[in-house]
């Protein structure tokens, strides 16, 4: 026996009991609504100091965020932190909500689209989304990705056009031989990825997904998430999700929104994926990453 | 807290028995209404089965019961259930249209809605009256196919703008968000994916109004249709009579032949009904197939 | 607080380290202890003891395994289990040269020692010193303390010289002590590797708090 008083392993082994201590050396949180970024290049898609009104009630709050070209942007949050409501002012769709009104800018390829000037059809050909729940028309697979190149007067043969919508969504093995019948005879992945393709068939630059995957099994989820990644080589995407897993397999760059005391969204930090899941800045990301938070 | 096994049994028994109590007064009341309707129709199909033949429908109306026939009657029917359709329907899927998907939700709008559903619960009579003073004096069409055409397409309005609402209503918004990202405008959301949707709906409607419509007589009487007449129209301004007019004008003779007559008739409407409605939910289900896949 | 199992499961698995670690400490100050006192039967219970140690890491480094495989963790939990399974090899690896000093205690168990033992005992107080304050540092989370354990492998650097050039001396006098000697040089390196690896250990700690990997002992040649 060694007669030391406490030696060194003793004292290790009794150290055995840790509670979990306050980590130290973390960053303040600031008391700013700007958001720390890391700029990656030029901001294809941006925001700047976007607003939300929904008649009093203020939605979002001073939201600024730049979206770069050709990649997968993520946007995650609690529930009610107004990711819905902000991707939907990129292409305009909560001007279909009463009481709605922006202050800011909404600024794509330079130019504001909530300007008077701009024709909203224009933009929303030029940004596609796809929503939550799949949303196919009550027509043939044929006419729901003929319909948008259709009424915005695309010229070639629509066939091609069509195949090539149905190829570039991973879809055209699978309906080519039923491509008369209803789409509702598919089942819910294909259906959704029947809705990319009616996204893709008016040739977007932009195409936004307001949780794609939430209606959908884990293997369509796996599916239509290998899709995004084939789409972001051309098309830049940004994809609410509540699911953080989804959001870091999928994307390049992540937004984190919360909501403040009087239930405004904000972002609090937007940076590269892989920073926020291993080491992000703010404490407000890291307790919702880690779960620790609500 | 536990309930004994007899205690258990005898309310089961109590619950079963209610249940199948239940189910017996549903199963009587169906086959009352059943049988009233059997009763209906047995008695017209004894009573003028017989009668029907090609001569009756061929024959104009006489004083003499076996030389009657309706042809005059059902030949005012086809016209004018033709113009009120073409009249009706336009007006009536336009009008549900414009408040369903056009018409800001104000004061104004509600104020419309309300009196439209009003409007349907109005008696034909009135409508007889409003279509006097209005198509027969006003516009001076005087007692013609066209204005009693224009009166029966004013008392179904309602109800095909009704019928319509509900099924534009049906449509689900997520069809229109969807029309709206691909770049629609309302129009082109409106008119190349709500409508069709709902067609298979304002169809139901439309046979519900035209149904209603065959078998009015009041309000026809009102403007002027006439009882006895040897002609069929050849234009919207020629004066007419309708199938319920005439078999209203027979049952209202002494004469046992001229209730044959009556029954026959009443025959000749329902087959008339029965191929209009069958027609309507032929289209419905065209629409339907289309649509569900 | 949420996820209360995995808080708890987060701890049971950092304890286990600081267990194995533990046992580290117990087998290096042994092993010299039974250099110092010709020990045999203590010797040879260091290296069965260092069979425990080895089941020891992999024991943690399943439950670390099951921990990422079921819960997902990101960020700090993250690198708290990843520093976890990383520390655990350094540990095992430190455990493997303590065997070593046990092993050459055993060899040199027979005959007289060469000369009295100063040195290496002082290089294993610092060295063991060094281990228990890196751990303090990763349980407290401290990356200022983290720095100033490396700053202490110098001294065993230094010693660890000092030796070698003392042994040095004394195979060059006398060939008939070259054997014991040079055992008493991998003594010597043993421990002196086990100092190097609690930098590794000090890096990681580092890396739990600040998120990035600095290197700390960079070599003065």
């Amino acid at each position: 026996m060694i007669e030391e008083p406490l030696s060194n392993s003793e004292r290790l082994i009794r150290m055995a009991t840790i509670g979990r201590p306050e980590p130290k050396a973390q960053v303040p949180t600031p008391q700013t609504a700007t958001p720390v970024t890391d700029q990656p290049g030029e901001a294809f898609l941006e925001a700047r100091s976007l607003n939300v009104f929904y008649g009093h009630f203020q939605a979002l709050r001073s939201v600024s965020i730049q979206v770069p070209g050709r990649q997968i942007t993520a946007i995650i949050g609690p529930s009610g932190c107004g990711k819905s409501t902000f991707i939907r002012c990129f292409n305009r769709m909560n001007d279909t909500i009463a009481g709605f009104r922006a202050e800011g800018q909404v600024l794509f390829q330079g130019r504001n689209i909530y300007d008077r000037r701009i024709d909203v059809v224009d933009v929303r050909r030029r940004i596609g989304m796809v929503f939550q729940k799949p949303n196919p028309f009550p027509k043939s697979i044929y006419e729901n990705v003929a319909f948008g190149p259709r009424i915005n007067g695309y010229e070639g043969r629509l066939d091609e056009i069509v195949e090539r919508a149905l190829h570039r969504a991973a879809l055209w093995d699978e309906v080519k031989d039923k491509i008369r019948q209803n789409a509702y005879a598919l089942s819910g992945g294909q259906q959704q990825r029947l809705c990319i393709a009616r996204a893709l068939a008016i040739e977007p630059e932009v195409i936004l997904m307001d949780e794609p995957c939430s209606a959908l099994d884990p293997v369509a989820t796996l599916k239509i998430e290998d899709l995004m990644r084939q789409l972001a080589r051309d098309y830049t995407i940004v994809i609410v999700t509540h699911n953080m897993q989804q959001a870091a397999r999928v994307s390049d760059w992540t937004a984190v929104m919360m909501m403040s005391e009087d239930r405004a969204g904000e972002c609090i930090e937007f940076s590269a994926t892989n920073e926020i899941f291993t080491n992000p800045r703010e404490k407000r990301t890291e307790d919702y990453i880690t779960g620790r938070f609500g | 807290m536990t309930i004994s096994e007899r205690a258990f049994h005898r309310r089961l028994f109590l619950r079963r028995g209610t249940a199948l109590g239940f189910s017996i007064i549903c199963i009587t009341a169906t086959l009352l209404a059943i049988a009233v309707l059997g009763v209906l129709l047995v008695q017209v199909a004894s009573k003028g089965l017989d009668r029907v033949s090609w001569d009756f429908i061929n024959s104009f109306p006489s004083r003499n019961a076996g030389d009657a026939g309706i042809k005059a009657a059902l030949w005012g029917t086809l016209w004018m259930m033709a113009i009120t359709a073409i009249v009706a329907v336009p007006i009536g899927l336009g009008a549900a249209i414009y408040l369903e998907e056009y018409a800001p939700r104000n004061w104004l709008t509600s104020v419309i809605q309300v009196n439209i559903s009003n409007l349907a619960g109005v008696p034909s009579v009135v409508y007889g009256l409003l279509g006097l003073a209005l198509f027969v004096r006003a516009i001076q069409l005087e007692r013609s196919v066209l204005a009693g055409a224009l009166t029966m397409a004013l008392l179904v309005l309602p109800i095909i703008i009704i019928a319509a609402q509900e099924s534009l209503r049906a449509v689900p918004n997520s069809i229109r968000e969807a029309a709206y990202a691909v770049g629609a405008s309302r129009s082109q959301m409106v008119f190349h994916q709500v409508v069709p949707a709902a067609l298979p709906g304002v169809l139901t409607g439309v046979i519900l109004a035209l149904s209603r419509a065959i078998g009015e007589t009041a309000p026809l009487i009102t403007i002027g249709a006439l009882l006895f007449v040897p002609f069929t129209p050849h234009s919207p301004f020629d004066k007419f009579t309708v199938l319920p007019i005439q078999i209203f004008n027979w049952t209202s003779r002494p004469q046992e032949a001229f209730q044959q007559n009556a029954a026959a008739g009443i025959i000749v409407l329902l087959a008339v009904l029965l191929t209009m409605n069958s027609v309507a939910i032929f289209l419905r289900n065209r629409f339907q197939a289309n649509a569900r896949g | 607080m949420t996820r209360t199992g995995f808080e708890r499961q987060l701890i049971a698995v950092q304890e286990d380290m600081l267990v194995m670690a533990g046992m580290v400490e117990a087998a290096i100050e042994r092993g010299v202890e039974a250099l110092k006192t010709r020990n045999v039967n203590l010797a040879q219970q260091i290296i069965e003891d260092d069979l425990k140690i080895n089941r020891k890491r992999y024991e943690t480094e399943e439950k670390c395994l099951e921990l990422i495989a079921t819960q997902q963790p990101l960020a700090s939990d993250l690198r708290t289990i990843v520093s976890v399974l990383h520390i655990t090899v350094d540990l095992e690896r430190m455990g493997d040269h303590a065997e070593g000093i046990a092993k050459i205690a055993l060899m040199l168990a027979d005959e007289p020692p060469l000369k009295p033992y100063i040195d290496i005992p002082r290089m294993a107080q610092v060295a063991s010193d060094m281990l228990m304050g890196s751990l303090e540092a990763f349980k407290d989370r401290d990356p200022a303390r983290a720095r100033a354990i490396c700053d202490q492998d110098d001294e065993v650097d230094a010693l660890y010289e000092q030796v070698y050039r003392e042994l040095l001396t004394f195979m060059i006098n006398d060939p008939r002590t070259i054997q014991r000697a040079t055992y008493l040089i991998w003594t010597a390196h043993n421990l002196e590797r086990i100092a190097d690896r609690v930098t590794n250990i000090c890096e990681r700690v580092i890396y739990l708090v600040e998120g990035h990997i600095e290197e700390l002992n960079v070599s003065k040649y």
